[in-house]
């Protein structure tokens, strides 16, 4: 027998038992080998798989296991040791591969269970955020709605449309059967109904404002849910059904006054509305919180707008008063106008009728005197005449005094002679004086030209009217008159600080005294001298017709001169002294002549050459002395250069002519000098000009220089023709006209 | 050197002197003022100036220097120096001064110091310049020349 190489099975080949054997390894077989497949293709086709690694051992497993089985096939007939050897190695590389996938599936399932957990986790995250989704959805939806609601509310300034807006929208929004609104009355104690969504015009209900449901709805600023059996909500007839829930809350009603810069109002003192909202009844709904929240916020808004409307109410009803005002002032004026018309033409008219009488009495009176007159006769008609004059100047006073007003009158000017005026007006007062034992003193300064141009009349009746009262008001005494031409010191008054005439080359300012022993007047009343009509108080002397209109004329022409006049009192009893200032011109140039050499070039009106003129030059800088004192040379002076202020009013002599003195130093020297300058040349033809160098023109420091009398400011840096500029306006003309 | 070159010399040095600013009009105001009695006036007045700044710098330094710093003296000295330089037409030197008397108001120790600096700085620069200035003159006097106000009169 040959030696075989194959195995045979163990046990006796059962038919049936094989066959079926054979058909299930086969199946199993073919089972195994799809497996992998499957797997391989769902995977490629999924996106994500992780476990690749697994998925080979798998794989591997799988097929060698249907391998396996494959092999199995034949061996279930007598099959060649190669067979069994493979069948074998087989078994053995599947051994391995599943005990390794085994080991491996160890780790892989929990992770796989974990991948469960966590997408159930994530589901009910999916959920949760769904469900605040569908909330944040409806806030926005309210918010909408607040928004929707707030923008009609507000696009309206009338009161009802707002009231009726806010019900009408609230009840579209949130689907109300009924919404209605409760004002408080003007009293206060009650509560009516004032508008509701149904009813057009409703009944006033009320209801007393202290129920203490109403209370509690006050006192928060929250939407309230009441019962629907309160007296607030029953509004409709109640249903058979369940009414709806009912929600109240308040409406402050805000004024102008309640809103504090800083703080928010006090919702104290306030008054409130109420407004009641009820849901469809059978309808079971119940009131959302964001609902709640709608309701609030509108009320809110509500109250704001309400609040415009009645600060738009006000303003309009403002406006219309002032209108109506404007309309009445408009009137008024017109009024005035006319009754000013009227009287100027009165006055016009009633003057000329007055003046033809008078001119008739004055001309024949006149004539009168030219005729053969016993000395009584004589003395009658200069009375009759003085008396006329009198009259008639008060009836031009009068006249004067309208034209006055509208600022019509001018001054005549001409030239006059200024110490005859005063004799004249000593003349006509002496007589009345004389009569009441008056004793009167002229007293005319030196200086005080002969000769002036300016409005003789009116100065001639100023001084008469001042002196007049002067005589008028005193009982017994002496009065004195005294003029004199004014230095800068006595314009000053200080009653008017912003008077400051300037003296200049071709005016002067004559200052003339008015002094009485007579009644005084109290202090308190010197303000309402000067006006119209106003008498100080109830005279109980005969002549006391001292109201009237003389003072006011004599303030006013004295202004057209372009002067002052007041009057000082010391008090009842104390006398009064009258005085006033007044610009009049020089008559043609000054004749005196300062300086015996001043050239002046014919066809050139700048002397170019100062040849000896005697300056003084005061400055601490010696820098700056030193350049000054060479520009003066430059031009020709005779120069003494001084650095300090004793030195200087040391060193001036009246031969120098001008002292310059710089005044850049901080500190008041400069103007001590001046003024010493000035006590040493008392004199005004000895003192030299007194210029101040600055390097700073600001109206304190002409001020100053003008107080302390000086003559002129130059500012510095000064060149040769400003230097030379200054010198000869100063020789010229006295003065500088503007500081250069 | 020639005539001609020295006088252009010269007039380009002071052309550039006032375009930097260091002199202004005030100087030329000056030269205006010198004439055949008193020929030497500009250079006078320019020494004394130097003598004066001198003096002034020095006493400011010691002013500063002083433990308790009395501002108001200080401010005394700036404003003579100021006035020097301003009267000589010492433009930079003037303006320096007057942001040191800015400093001096607000008692500001520090910048006084740094003010003084550059006061003292500015001095000297403008010391220099007219030195060499008035060197250029003596040459140019000396070849004969003279010096043309007008043409650089500004």
């Amino acid at each position: 027998m040959e030696a075989c190489n194959c195995i045979e099975p163990q046990w006796p080949a059962d038919e049936l038992l094989m066959k079926y054997q054979y058909i299930s390894d086969f199946f199993i077989a073919l089972a195994y080998f799809s497996i992998p497949l499957e797997l391989i293709y769902f995977v490629k086709k999924s996106a994500v798989f992780p476990y690749r690694w697994v998925l080979v051992q798998f794989g591997a497993f799988i097929v060698l296991c249907g391998a396996t089985h494959l092999i199995n096939l034949w061996t279930f007939t007598t099959h060649s040791r190669t067979v069994a050897v493979v069948m074998t190695t087989a078994k053995i590389l599947t051994a391995v591969v599943s005990c390794a996938t085994a080991l491996m599936l160890v780790h892989i399932i929990p992770d796989l269970l974990s991948v469960k957990t966590r997408e159930l986790f994530l589901k009910n995250k999916a959920a949760e955020l769904d469900r605040e989704m569908g909330l944040i959805r409806t806030q926005e939806e309210t918010g909408r709605h607040v928004r929707m609601l707030t923008h009609e509310i507000r696009s309206t300034l009338d009161r009802h449309t707002i009231l009726k807006t806010t019900l009408v929208e609230l009840g579209r929004t949130l689907s109300l059967e009924e919404c209605a609104l409760w004002m408080p009355t003007r009293t206060g104690l009650e509560l009516q109904l004032s508008y509701t969504l149904h009813h057009q015009n409703p009944v006033g209900f009320t209801v007393p404002i202290q129920l203490p449901m109403i209370n509690q709805v006050f006192s928060t600023n929250r939407a309230v849910k009441i019962s629907p059996s309160s007296p607030v909500a029953r509004l409709r007839p109640s249903g058979k059904y369940m009414p709806g829930e009912v929600v109240a809350v308040r409406v402050p009603l805000l004024h102008l006054s309640n809103f504090q810069i800083n703080d928010w109002p006090e919702l104290s003192t306030k008054r409130y509305a109420l407004m009641v909202l009820m849901l469809p009844s059978d309808s079971a709904r119940q009131w959302h919180v964001h609902e709640l929240e709608l309701v609030e916020v509108v009320a809110d808004q509500v109250a704001v707008a309400l609040s415009h409307a009645a600060i738009l109410e006000e303003s309009m009803r403002a406006r219309d008063l002032l209108m109506q005002q404007n309309v009445a002032l408009d009137l008024a004026r017109r009024e005035a106008e006319t009754a000013v018309r009227a009287r100027n033409d009165f006055l016009a008219v009633m003057n000329h009728e007055m003046r033809t009488p008078m001119h008739a009495i004055i001309a024949l009176s006149s004539l009168l005197q030219e005729t053969e007159l016993t000395p009584e006769q004589r003395l009658m008609v200069e009375t009759i005449l003085k008396s006329s004059n009198l009259l008639a100047a008060l009836i031009n006073d009068v006249l004067d005094l309208s034209k006055l007003e509208d600022g019509s009158l001018q001054l005549d000017m001409g030239t006059f002679n200024l110490h005859a005026l005063f004799r004249e007006a000593l003349n006509l007062i002496k007589p009345i004086a004389s009569v009441k034992k008056l004793s009167i003193t002229l007293s005319l300064s030196s200086d005080l030209p002969e000769y002036a141009i300016g409005d003789e009349k009116r100065l001639m009746q100023v001084l008469l009217n001042v002196v007049g009262n002067a005589v008028k008001f005193s009982k017994e005494g002496s009065i004195s008159i005294s003029a004199f031409v004014a230095k800068s010191e006595y314009l000053r008054d200080p009653r008017a600080p912003e008077f400051f005439p300037i003296p200049s080359d071709n005016h002067f300012y004559l200052r003339i005294q008015v002094k009485d022993t007579g009644l005084g007047i109290n202090p308190q009343d010197i303000p309402k001298l000067f006006t119209k009509f106003a008498q100080s108080q109830p005279l109980t002397t005969k002549n006391s017709s001292g109201g009237g209109l003389g003072l006011a004329i004599c303030k006013r022409f004295v202004n057209l001169m372009e002067g002052q006049i007041w009057i000082e009192s010391e008090g009842l009893g104390k006398g009064s002294t009258a005085i006033f200032i007044v610009k009049l011109g020089f008559p043609g140039h000054s004749n005196e002549s300062r300086l015996p050499f001043v050239p002046k070039v014919p066809g050139n009106h700048m002397p170019t050459n100062f040849s000896g003129l005697k300056v003084v030059v005061m400055d601490d800088n010696s820098v700056g002395r030193m350049v000054t004192k060479g520009l003066l040379m430059h031009l020709g002076c005779d120069v003494l250069a001084v650095g300090s202020a004793d030195e200087c009013v040391r060193v001036v002599t009246p031969e120098h002519k001008v002292v310059f003195l710089d005044a850049s130093v901080p500190g008041a020297d400069t103007y001590e000098v001046a003024v010493r300058l000035h006590e040493k040349f008392s004199k005004r033809l000895d003192r030299p000009f007194i210029v101040a160098l600055t390097g700073n023109t600001d109206r304190m420091v002409k001020e100053n220089c003008s107080r302390v009398g000086m003559d002129g400011v130059v500012l510095k840096p000064i060149s040769v023709d400003k230097m030379r500029s200054v010198l000869s306006e100063l020789l010229e003309h006295g003065f500088l006209v503007e500081s250069q | 050197m020639e005539l001609n070159q020295l006088q252009r010399s010269f007039l380009e040095y002071t052309a550039a002197l006032f375009r930097e600013g260091f002199l202004d009009s005030q100087f030329s105001q000056l030269y205006q003022l010198q004439d055949e009695s008193n020929p030497e006036f500009v250079v006078e007045v320019v020494s004394l100036f130097f003598e004066d700044s001198e003096r002034l710098i020095n006493d400011l330094s010691r002013a500063l220097d002083q433990t308790i710093v009395d501002f108001r003296k200080i401010d005394a000295h700036v404003h003579q120096l100021k006035g020097s330089s301003s009267s000589i037409g010492a433009q930079r030197v003037k303006n320096s001064c007057v942001s040191f008397r800015n400093f001096c108001e607000a008692q500001n120790i520090e910048e006084c110091s740094k003010c003084l600096q550059q006061v003292k700085q500015e001095y000297l620069l403008i010391k220099n310049k007219l030195e060499a200035l008035f060197q250029l003159e003596k040459q140019i006097v000396a070849a004969g020349g003279a010096i043309n106000m007008v043409e650089w009169m500004l």
